[in-house]
């Protein structure tokens, strides 16, 4: 008992001075983050709409699409970082992004995928009736109503990659998983830094769980899907 | 190339087959501390999914379960469990059993959920009532759907099990998180071989249980796409 006391004492689980102290030290991991998230989504998505396109439009691509992805999906983020780290290096935002960007290819192309999938085939019809051609009917019809799936998959996409950040640490990259690893396990597992890591962690999470879905409600004001 | 053969060549020495650090070894921690973890979490998410999706309330509460699972950091969450409860494989366990909860909780929801209720007004046209119902006509025919979310789960669960290795656990995170402490590129990717081949073996194993366990009369009702629940990934 006195020795918890102890321990409470010298290794509090949040020192409000340390954290006052260390706010720039914070926000600077929290950009971080953020950067690493914003690329991988960013660029998930630019892959992500032409792939599940093609492969909601022609049945040839569509099994070994979603079988790959799948496949990629499954392993590990530790075991991919460890793969490309030899190839790519440590202290590297392509080792980090590579898997990252993996992962969310699956996430929204099989959203895009079940989006388009359930277009009615009466709009479909609708539309070439009122002469859209293909593209247009692509463009201007079919991913319109597939967009609240679409943000749908961005949103886990996101919110998996920012808990998938975390891991970053191991090849050295920045982020919130350095408050947890660096400045947490290595500094005799000193508690505020861990759970500062994990509380700002969830909060960015949930951040852009509801930017995403205030974006969401602006972007299609008919789509009510929460 | 040259790299892949000093790869081999690790595999292939003979001292990685046996003593407290070799592959045997690593394998069984790993899938021991796994099997222990997604346990666990079964035993508390199922019934707990089941019955909100047999009642159908707190739908909410059981999809939404998922997304703050998915926001929770894998990594520190084990770390929050060693700094309550020290060194060992209880923290392990409860920390991954934790990961583990969410997507089995909401995908046996929704599979007790999607049950056609006309078929659920038959089953009671016969006879069916209560448990009889559930036990017999709902939950066989949830089965794809808990089954993915256990499958979820337990991939989610080997692969977490990985960052364990930062706690001082065993299994095959060992060999990367050793690995990158020694900057020993041959131990770390090969140990990223094998996590990633418990990962997929994991997934295709637990796939063909799924298979056993569908009730004969669906099997051809099951549309594809189905089966798989919502995308959950934490490691």
């Amino acid at each position: 008992m006195t020795a918890t006391l102890f321990l409470d004492a010298v290794n509090p689980w949040i020192d409000w001075t340390w954290l006052s102290d260390h706010t720039s030290l914070l926000l600077d991991r929290l950009q971080e983050h953020a950067v690493l998230t914003v690329i991988a989504v960013a660029v998930g998505t630019v892959i992500s709409l032409p792939l599940g396109v093609a492969a909601q439009r022609w049945n040839a691509l569509r099994n070994p699409v979603l079988t790959i992805s799948g496949i990629l999906y499954t392993i590990p983020s530790l075991a991919l970082f460890a793969f490309l780290v030899p190839y790519t290096g440590v202290y590297s935002v392509t080792t980090a992004e590579i898997p990252l960007v993996s992962y969310t290819v699956l996430i929204i192309v099989r959203n895009v995928v079940v989006g388009l999938d359930a277009v009615p085939p009466d709009v479909k019809d609708a539309a070439d009736g009122m002469g859209y051609r293909p593209l247009a009917r692509l463009l201007r019809v079919e991913i319109p109503l597939a967009l609240p799936a679409i943000f749908a998959g961005l949103r886990i996409a996101s919110v998996t990659t920012i808990g998938l950040v975390t891991i970053t640490f191991v090849i050295g990259l920045g982020g919130l998983g350095q408050l947890i690893y660096t400045y947490g396990m290595l500094e005799n597992n000193f508690r505020t830094a861990i759970l500062a890591g994990i509380a700002l962690t969830v909060a960015l999470a949930f951040a852009a769980d509801g930017i995403l879905l205030v974006a969401q409600r602006l972007a299609l004001p008919w789509s009510r899907t929460a | 190339m040259d790299f892949l053969r000093t790869v081999v060549d690790w595999f292939a020495a003979p001292s990685r087959w046996q003593g407290p650090d070799g592959i045997p070894t690593r394998l069984i921690e790993h899938v021991e501390i796994s099997a222990e973890s997604v346990a666990v979490a079964a035993v508390i998410a199922l019934p707990v999914g089941i019955a909100l999706g047999h009642v159908g309330r707190f739908g909410d509460l059981a999809i939404n379960i998922s997304n703050v699972g998915r926001a929770l950091p894998s990594f520190g969450i084990l770390v929050l469990a060693f700094l309550l409860l020290g060194f060992g494989d209880t923290p392990i366990v409860l920390a991954l059993a934790l990961l583990a909860i969410p997507p089995m909780v909401t995908n046996s929801y929704v599979g007790l959920r999607s049950v056609d209720p006309d078929v659920k007004d038959a089953a009671r046209g016969m006879g069916y009532r209560g448990l009889a119902q559930l036990f017999r006509v709902e939950i066989p025919l949830a089965v794809p759907l808990i089954m993915a979310g256990v499958r979820t789960s337990a991939v989610q669960v080997v692969a977490t099990a990985t960052l364990a290795a930062y706690i001082a656990g065993g299994g095959f995170g060992r060999y990367i998180v050793d690995g990158f402490a020694t900057f020993d590129y041959t131990k770390l990717f090969a140990g990223a071989v094998l996590v990633a081949a418990l990962a997929l073996a994991t997934e295709l194993s637990l796939s063909g249980l799924e298979r056993l366990l569908v009730p004969r009369g669906i099997r051809s009702l099951r549309a594809p796409g189905t089966r798989r629940g919502a995308s959950f990934k934490t490691a």
